[in-house]
């Protein structure tokens, strides 16, 4: 093993810090995207002003500050810094080494082109070599089939189908949880 | 139409004065067989009057963050338990409960059985949900018995998802939804 390994760093993308700055526009764009707020969370759909942004962002890591049981990142383009999504392990319970993510790239032009995939091998590292979980949960709308082919990728299994938990446009869609083990992602990095 | 919401055969629904039920559920945590049935995280021993101050603070909000009854036996009066409807999203119309009997001679004699009808009664008719889940430790057999009798259906299992005496236990996912409610209720 590498212990001077780079934990933030991927092919094309980088996990960095908040910029506080340069960060609230970008995401307040995002949030004017009501399918990308669909595909990322269940809450109804709400766009929010550069200026709400900025002060959800400074409560986000205050939280961070004080919490202890929440690890957030924005995600980075690797040449240029520029902000392309967030990643989260939150809900952590220390007791138990469980952890919950989620994370989101905002620009439907970021979209397919394998950044999550990036993201999530990042993410997965940092949970079970930096954080040294043992089980990680991640909570995906049905129709959200990107997501769903990202998490079954990375090797997670789909544990619990929470019925007709969701309506969008009058129709009822499942919510699907998928769990990955830390014996799981260890056997996939056997040498 | 149900005529009483709040009234079972066994069992009915009040709200409490905080002292009252900081009292009861102080206790109620002393004891670890109830208390490691109910959470994950680590058993704290909270005073009294911590749990009254945060029943008045609770009291003080203009609308609840969920729907919290406690639960009292018909035959003495006696307070008993409680449970929750909590994470209501207005948009799915959908809720998370959360029940106990925190009196173990109450346990096993179907007063828990009837607390989740009342809970689910109300859920449906008052709130007009569309589905009710819950989250149950895979240890907590009776519990699990008790909530297929209940109506719910088993929708999956969390792997390993806790770590007591050494050993790791799942979590079991079960949910009801609106129409089968209704189709038990006819």
């Amino acid at each position: 093993m590498d212990i001077q390994k780079q934990l933030f760093v991927g092919k094309t993308i980088c996990l960095g810090p908040i910029d506080h700055e340069k960060d609230p526009a970008i995401v307040s764009s995002w949030t004017h995207n009501a399918e990308y707020l669909r595909l990322v969370d269940t809450a109804p759909a709400y766009p929010n002003a550069v200026a709400q942004v900025k002060k959800k962002l400074e409560a986000l890591e205050k939280k961070l500050e004080e919490s202890k049981n929440m690890y957030y990142f924005h995600i980075r383009d690797r040449q240029d810094d520029r902000l392309i999504g967030f990643a989260t392990i939150r809900w952590i319970e220390w007791t138990h080494g469980t952890g919950w993510l989620h994370l989101g790239i905002g620009d439907p032009k970021d979209w397919r082109k394998g950044i999550g995939s990036e993201v999530l091998d990042l993410l997965l590292q940092y949970a079970f070599n930096e954080l040294n979980l043992y089980r990680l949960t991640a909570t995906i709308p049905q129709y959200n089939p990107g997501a769903l082919r990202l998490f079954e990728k990375a090797g997670f299994i789909e544990e619990v189908r929470r019925r007709e938990a969701l309506n969008r446009d009058g129709r009822h869609w499942d919510l699907l949880l998928f769990g990955l083990l830390r014996e799981e992602w260890e056997a996939q990095h056997a040498h | 139409m149900p005529t009483d919401l709040f009234h079972g055969n066994l069992v009915y629904l009040t709200a409490e004065e905080p002292e009252a039920q900081a009292t009861s559920f102080s206790r109620w945590f002393r004891n670890t067989q109830f208390a490691r049935l109910l959470a994950t995280a680590p058993e704290i021993l909270w005073s009294s009057n911590k749990i009254k101050e945060w029943i008045e603070k609770d009291y003080e909000k203009d609308k609840p963050e969920g729907y919290f009854f406690t639960v009292r036996a018909s035959q003495n009066d006696r307070l008993i338990g409680f449970f929750g409807l909590w994470d209501i999203e207005v948009n799915h119309l959908n809720s998370i409960i959360a029940i106990g009997i925190g009196e173990p001679e109450y346990w096993g004699k179907g007063y828990g059985s009837e607390a989740m009808q009342l809970a689910l009664r109300y859920a449906f008719t008052e709130l007009n949900l569309h589905r009710v889940s819950l989250f149950v430790f895979a240890y907590n057999t009776r519990a699990i018995r008790s909530y297929y009798k209940s109506g719910f259906r088993l929708e999956g299992i969390q792997r390993k998802a806790m770590l007591r005496d050494g050993e790791r236990h799942d979590i079991v996912a079960m949910g009801i939804l609106r129409e089968e409610w209704e189709a038990r209720a006819a």
